[in-house]
C-alpha cells in the first residue's frame, strides 16, 4: 500500500479515482479534460445521492463531499505530488438546491505555499452560470 | 440542561424519515439519541467510506455529510410541525484523522433558532469526546412545507 498518489493525466487521475478511493468510487465520481485543459469534475446523478426526497434534491453532504474530493484530486493533478493532501478546513456556501441532474465541478488553487495549499471549487448543474454550490478549502501537502 | 425534544409525538414520526434519506441509507446513519436542540448520530465503520486506502482513514466528506445532517436533525427537535431546512453555509476544521474500524459520532445543536434562520454547531469524535476529530458550524434557512405536504407524512 505504498505506491504512489503521483499522477501525470487527467486519464491517470479518473483511474484512480475509480480504483483507489474507496468513497470516490462510492458517489461514482468521475473526471476528464475540460475545455481549459484543466481537470473537469463530474458526479453522475444516482438515486443514493439524494437527501430530501420530496423535493428531490441531493444530500448536501454528497455535494460537500463531491468538492472536498474534487480539490484532492486537482492538487494531485497539479503538483508533482507523492502524498494524498490532508484536508485542514473546509467551507461551503450552498446557492441552489441540487437537482437530480449530473453535478460538475472544477477547482482553482488559489495560492499553493510548501505546506499549505488554498483551493476554491465550484459546483454546477446544467448552467455554467448558476452555480449550486461553492467552497473553498485549506489543504496540508504532506 | 437537559430537556426532552419540543414535541415528541412529531419527533418520533419525523426521525424514522429523516434517517431513512437514501444517502442517509448510503453512508449507514443512526439516530442515538434526541433531546431539545441536539441529536447524536452515529456512523459504524465501512470499508467503502475509506479515503485514503494506505492508512483506511475515513474520507473528509464522510465526516461533512455526517455534519451536515446531525447539524440539520438537530433543528427537527426544536419543531412542532414539517418545515424544510436548507443547509446556507457549511464551515468544518478537521482536527485529527478519523481512524479505521470505529464508529465516528456526532453531536449538533441547534444553539439559536430564529423566524427565517437556524444556526447549529458540531462536534464529530470517536472513542473519546474530549478528542474530536472535526467540528463544524453552519446556518440553515428555513422554509414553510405546505399543509397538504405536510400532512401526507
Amino acid at each position: 500500500m505504498t505506491q504512489s498518489w503521483q499522477v501525470n493525466s487527467i486519464e491517470e487521475l479518473d483511474l484512480l479515482l475509480q480504483t483507489r478511493i474507496p468513497y470516490s468510487a462510492l458517489l461514482g465520481i468521475r473526471v476528464r479534460a475540460g475545455d481549459d485543459g484543466q481537470p473537469l469534475f463530474c458526479l453522475p446523478f444516482s438515486p443514493d445521492n439524494i437527501g430530501n426526497v420530496q423535493l428531490p434534491a441531493l444530500h448536501g453532504g454528497v455535494i460537500g463531499g463531491f468538492l472536498e474530493n474534487a480539490a484532492v484530486m486537482h492538487l494531485l493533478w497539479a503538483r508533482e505530488a507523492s502524498e494524498l493532501p490532508k484536508v485542514v478546513d473546509f467551507s461551503i456556501d450552498y446557492l441552489r438546491s441540487g437537482r437530480p441532474l449530473d453535478t460538475w465541478a472544477q477547482c482553482e488553487i488559489v495560492r499553493q505555499g510548501k505546506r499549505i495549499a488554498n483551493v476554491l471549487m465550484t459546483a454546477w448543474q446544467d448552467d455554467r452560470t448558476r452555480p449550486i454550490a461553492q467552497a473553498r478549502a485549506h489543504f496540508l501537502l504532506a | 440542561m437537559w430537556l426532552p425534544v419540543s414535541d415528541p409525538e412529531f419527533f418520533a414520526r419525523i426521525s424514522p424519515w429523516f434517517m431513512a434519506m437514501p444517502h442517509s441509507r448510503t453512508l449507514g446513519l443512526q439516530l442515538l439519541a434526541a433531546s431539545k436542540g441536539k441529536v447524536v448520530l452515529g456512523l459504524p465503520f465501512r470499508d467503502v467510506l475509506i479515503g485514503n486506502p494506505a492508512t483506511r482513514i475515513l474520507h473528509g466528506g464522510v465526516v461533512t455529510s455526517l455534519i451536515d445532517t446531525c447539524s440539520a436533525a438537530s433543528i427537527f427537535t426544536l419543531f412542532d410541525k414539517l418545515e424544510a431546512v436548507a443547509t446556507l453555509d457549511l464551515r468544518i476544521d478537521y482536527l485529527r484523522p478519523a481512524c479505521p474500524d470505529a464508529t465516528l459520532y456526532c453531536e449538533a445543536e441547534c444553539y439559536r433558532l430564529t423566524d427565517n434562520i437556524a444556526f447549529t454547531r458540531a462536534t464529530a469524535y470517536q472513542d473519546d469526546p474530549g478528542r474530536p476529530v472535526a467540528h463544524g458550524v453552519a446556518t440553515f434557512a428555513r422554509t414553510p412545507v405546505p399543509a397538504a405536504i405536510a400532512e401526507a407524512l
